[in-house]
């Protein structure tokens, strides 16, 4: 995908993370998505929330798909290892990768269209093996990139550009993560940040598939009226349900816990995610709770965002496997070969 | 009118027919490894339907002292167990041969025939009588037609007690009424006929150095020699064993004797599309990792593999062909994805092929095939078919140089990268055109973009005409590099040949028979087998020498020929095609008897 290179400037005051670097040290190439689009505002929030953590950039692998937001890897940390797969395909990619080395950083981007149409296959089986990555899917209700084509996502009655409104259901990632196992499960708006990054850096501290869906506006082909995934409409009917705070590994918890409406998860690295303002009948950790809730407070069309749902116990594709600790990738060739001895020995049973 | 035939020792055939899902496997198999362990050279084919239980299944065996194993033309005795095909099973036996079936019944009058014998063992009757579940009643049968054989063949009883003896050493009742069920039929047949028969088995020493073994299990030995961690799949007949025996394999010598962890991971995939897309993530962040299919996974995994082609990630593929086109016929053997295989994927592409002709050959080629796409950072295919993959052959004992080690192709550590001013992705090929990668994880400054868009040798987007087409010029010639490292063919000259004879994979026991019939007709011919795509120098210079020649195969579209037309300056008139596509593996007479009329 074309890129623009950055100029390489840095304020000598840039705040620095952990590892010493500034933001700048996590961002990609310039842009080439229209001015305005959502899915630059997600990279934005998937800039900060990988420096906030301070993985480093060689660590971190970004995979994608294809579709206006299947390129936007390229627009974030230039450090990183990424792929541009094919259209669907990315989390069988990300699959193997995962399978051969267990301690990169994973993160996937995707479109609703990369997702829910073509690749709805392979999302479904990702989530089921519980691969431990960030999952982003930028939803915009139509597949960008060929030109503003209704996609799975897109709401019973939406209207499309040309005015045609939209007759068939929509996929909805949260419904579709909660019901196949998804052990994280968010919603949120490219035009929220502060919500955004959070959810992010939790979502990267999960051991397990941490599925985000993002509401990422289509300037271009998606944003008029009678849109569901306009900025407007977006900004209107989204409600944030669940308040989340990271709280990384080594910092001081200082929330009150027990305190009503209030929820803290312990994630397996260590840190904490701190649930606050949580309505009374909702608990993230229980699955049929947060699937009828969303049921009961979806249906009057409001769009209901946050960490939606967490589960760091269940165990991801390698303890599934109970894969060796070592990455398979590392693994000594002397270690894989049986050698000549054990051949003869085996042939023994073939005589 | 009875014929009796000349005796014969060691060289002959018998077929055995039965309903598939009754246990009819395991006494067969017993029957075939006896007499491999008689030192005999022997091959057996099982004929199966693609079903579980109920319907017409057969097995071949035939013994040759020759050590010719392609199918036997006809047979000199049906063992016929199988009601439903009655009819056509009679037939297929050669004037003056046998037939066994269970007497328990009377045979139809209309299916007698006065020129075949006819050995009645009452085996049901026997087996109701001797054993009370009726599972068992119907297993026995099995192993008592089998002691039948031992006394009409002359199989040597104390090696057939001693596989029994192997075989359920921890299970003494199943032991026993083995051994019940085997004298039965065995006490039955001597007291009751002429035995042995006129063809009949002698020992020999002609399997001390051999095993018997399939093709599928001997490549996925292979790939854990070859030092594969990752594998992905699909359920797909005739492939899934490779993936079954992996996984043995992996289970026995993969498991971290201190911790108890598995070093392997065998991904089930959703489907094809997704079990190349794990190869290639897999192998994209450096691990070795294969996945196995038949054609119809091949059709899946052909998007993919044009994206491996172009970002240049390696990847192994094992093909096990089957019958196509679609479903097809999917326990029966064929070599139709040759042309699929060569250029799977839109766009130019180009892919290296293997070719094993034997189980031995799937060992080797497996471990061969993940140097290939290491060093060649590109898909490599080996294309087995369901004969060589699922029957067992009696091949060479697989022999592992201690001294192997992985070519991994030019990857850059950390280190490496720290002596090069900038890492640029295709860029400064080495002599065999192909670049230096990097894997995920180890340093930013070897970081990039895999992408299957159109990228220029620095690795970066590109739409420009030249950067774009500088890219594909040099895949071009690293593919055709590659054909200097793909197995050579195999060719064997005779003196005074008059035109050439060309096959692939499978087809090579029926040819290699057949090669030999024509010399001793007085009709000599050089034989080529080619294994490797793209096809090496010395493939063209054979087909130039020959005035002309003849193209084995076994598809419909001359697939080889075609190849062999676009990838040679050849002219397609100086080769003849001789398509056998029914199925059913080879036999020699099939092709002695093509080219008799040809050259006719
Ligand atoms: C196999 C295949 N079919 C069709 C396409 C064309 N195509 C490219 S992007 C795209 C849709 C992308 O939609 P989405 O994932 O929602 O991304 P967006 O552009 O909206 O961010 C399609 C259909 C393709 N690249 N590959
Ligand atoms: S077409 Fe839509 S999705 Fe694509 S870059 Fe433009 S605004 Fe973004
Ligand atoms: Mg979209």
């Amino acid at each position: 995908m074309p890129s623009i290179t950055k100029p390489l400037a840095t304020h000598p005051t840039a705040q620095r993370n952990q590892l010493g670097l500034t933001i700048r040290d996590y961002e990609g190439s310039m842009s080439t998505l229209c001015a305005g689009c959502g899915h630059d505002s997600i990279t934005a929030a998937i800039v900060r929330a990988l420096w906030e953590q301070s993985t480093p950039p060689h660590r971190i692998a970004k995979l994608s798909g294809i579709g206006c937001s299947s390129k936007t890897p390229t627009y974030f940390v230039n450090g990183a290892h990424g792929f541009n797969s094919a259209h669907g395909r990315m989390p069988a990619i990300a699959a193997g990768a995962i399978a051969a080395n267990c301690d990169l950083t994973y993160i996937g981007v995707s479109g609703d269209g990369d997702s829910l149409s073509i690749g709805l296959g392979q999302l479904s089986h990702a989530i089921r093996r519980n691969l431990k990555m960030v999952y982003v899917i930028e939803n915009n209700g139509v597949y960008g990139l060929t030109k503003g084509q209704f996609s799975a996502s897109a709401d019973l009655g939406s209207k499309s550009k040309r005015g045609e409104a939209n007759r068939m259901a929509p996929i909805d990632p949260v419904r579709l993560g909660l019901s196949l196992g998804a052990t994280f499960v968010a919603r949120s708006f490219s035009g929220d940040k502060e919500q955004l990054v959070p959810i992010l850096r939790a979502a990267l501290s999960h051991r397990g598939f941490a599925l985000i869906d993002v509401i990422s506006p289509c300037v271009t082909f998606n944003d008029h009226n009678g849109s569901t995934k306009s900025y407007l409409h977006t900004r209107r009917y989204s409600r944030q349900l669940v308040e989340s705070d990271f709280v990384p590994h080594a910092d001081e918890i200082v929330a009150d816990i027990t305190s009503a409406g209030t929820t803290a998860v312990k994630m397996h690295d260590g840190s904490t995610v701190m649930f606050r303002s949580v309505p009374a009948d909702y608990d993230p950790t229980d699955r049929a709770k947060v699937s009828a809730y969303l049921d009961q407070h979806q249906k009057d069309g409001q769009i209901l965002t946050g960490l939606l749902y967490i589960d760091g116990e269940s165990p991801d594709v390698h303890e599934m496997n109970r894969t060796s600790a070592t990455p398979l990738r590392e693994l000594d060739y002397s270690k894989l070969c049986p050698g000549s001895a054990a051949l003869d020995a085996l042939q023994e049973d073939y005589r | 009118m009875h014929y009796i035939a000349p005796s014969r020792v060691n060289d002959f055939a018998f077929k055995l027919a039965n309903v598939n899902g009754t246990g009819s496997a395991s006494a067969n198999g017993l029957v075939m490894q006896a007499i491999f362990r008689m030192g005999i050279p022997v091959c057996g084919k099982n004929l199966f339907p693609s079903n579980i239980q109920g319907l017409p299944t057969w097995y071949e065996i035939r013994v040759n002292k020759q050590g010719y194993a392609a199918r036997a033309p006809e047979y000199d005795l049906m063992v016929a167990m199988n009601g439903q095909t009655y009819k056509r099973d009679i037939k297929e036996v050669r004037s003056g041969g046998y037939l066994m079936y269970d007497s328990s019944w009377p045979l139809d009058p209309d299916l007698l025939r006065d020129d075949i014998h006819y050995i009645g063992i009452p085996l049901a009757e026997m087996c109701t009588a001797q054993f009370g579940e009726p599972r068992e009643r119907i297993l026995m049968k099995n192993i008592a037609y089998a002691g039948a054989l031992c006394a009409a063949l002359d199989i040597d009883m104390d090696v057939v007690n001693a596989l029994l003896d192997e075989k359920y050493s921890a299970k003494k009742a199943l032991r026993d009424s083995n051994s019940k069920a085997l004298q039965l039929g065995y006490q039955f047949a001597k007291q009751n006929f002429d035995c042995p028969l006129p063809f009949r088995l002698e020992k020999m020493d002609a399997n001390s150095d051999k095993i018997l073994i399939d093709g599928n299990t001997a490549a996925a030995l292979g790939c854990v020699y070859a030092g594969a961690t990752v594998a992905a799949w699909y359920p797909i007949t005739p492939a899934t064993s490779v993936m079954d025996a992996f996984k043995a394999f992996c289970e026995k010598y993969r498991k971290d004797p201190e911790t108890g962890d598995n070093n392997y991971l065998i991904l089930q995939a959703e489907d094809e599309l997704a079990a190349i897309g794990m190869v290639i993530g897999a192998s994209w962040n450096g691990a070795r990792c294969f996945t196995s299919t038949a054609g119809p996974g091949i059709s899946l995994m052909s998007e993919l593999l044009g994206l491996a082609y172009y970002a240049e990630i390696p990847a192994v593929v094992i093909d096990v062909q089957r019958v196509g086109p679609s479903t097809g016929m999917p326990t029966r053997t064929q070599q139709a994805d040759l042309l699929t295989c060569a250029y799977a994927s839109h766009g130019d592409t180009k892919h290296i092929l293997l070719f094993p002709a034997n189980p031995n050959e799937c060992f080797h080629m497996a471990i061969q095939a993940f140097d290939l796409a290491e060093q060649f950072q590109t898909p490599v295919l080996m294309l087995s078919d369901l004969d060589i993959g699922m029957n067992d052959w009696v091949v060479d004992r697989l022999r592992f140089n201690e001294s192997y080690q992985p070519n991994r192709g030019r990857v850059l550590d950390s280190e490496a990268l720290k002596k090069i001013p900038k890492f640029q992705r295709y860029n400064n090929e080495d002599e065999n055109f192909v670049a230096a990668r990097t894997l995920p994880g180890v340093d930013s400054k070897g970081s990039y973009f895999v992408r299957g868009s159109g990228h220029n040798k620095f690795g970066g987007y590109t739409e420009i005409p030249e950067e774009y087409q500088e890219v594909m010029d040099r895949l071009l010639k690293k593919h055709s590099a590659s054909a200097k490292f793909v197995p050579p063919p195999v060719i064997e000259k005779r003196e005074g040949a008059r035109f050439g004879i060309i096959a692939i994979g499978g087809c090579d026991p029926a040819v290699k028979e057949a090669h030999d019939i024509l010399t001793e007709r007085g009709i000599p011919a050089d034989y080529m087998r080619i294994c490797g795509f793209p096809f090496p120098d010395s493939v063209e210079k054979f087909l130039e020498e020959h005035p002309f020649t003849f193209i084995v195969e076994q598809n419909r579209d001359a697939q080889l020929k075609a190849l062999l037309t676009l990838e040679t300056g050849i002219a397609k008139d100086k080769m003849k095609s001789l398509l056998f596509y029914s199925g059913f593996p080879l036999s020699a007479s099939h092709v002695v008897d093509q080219i008799l009329k040809e050259i006719a």
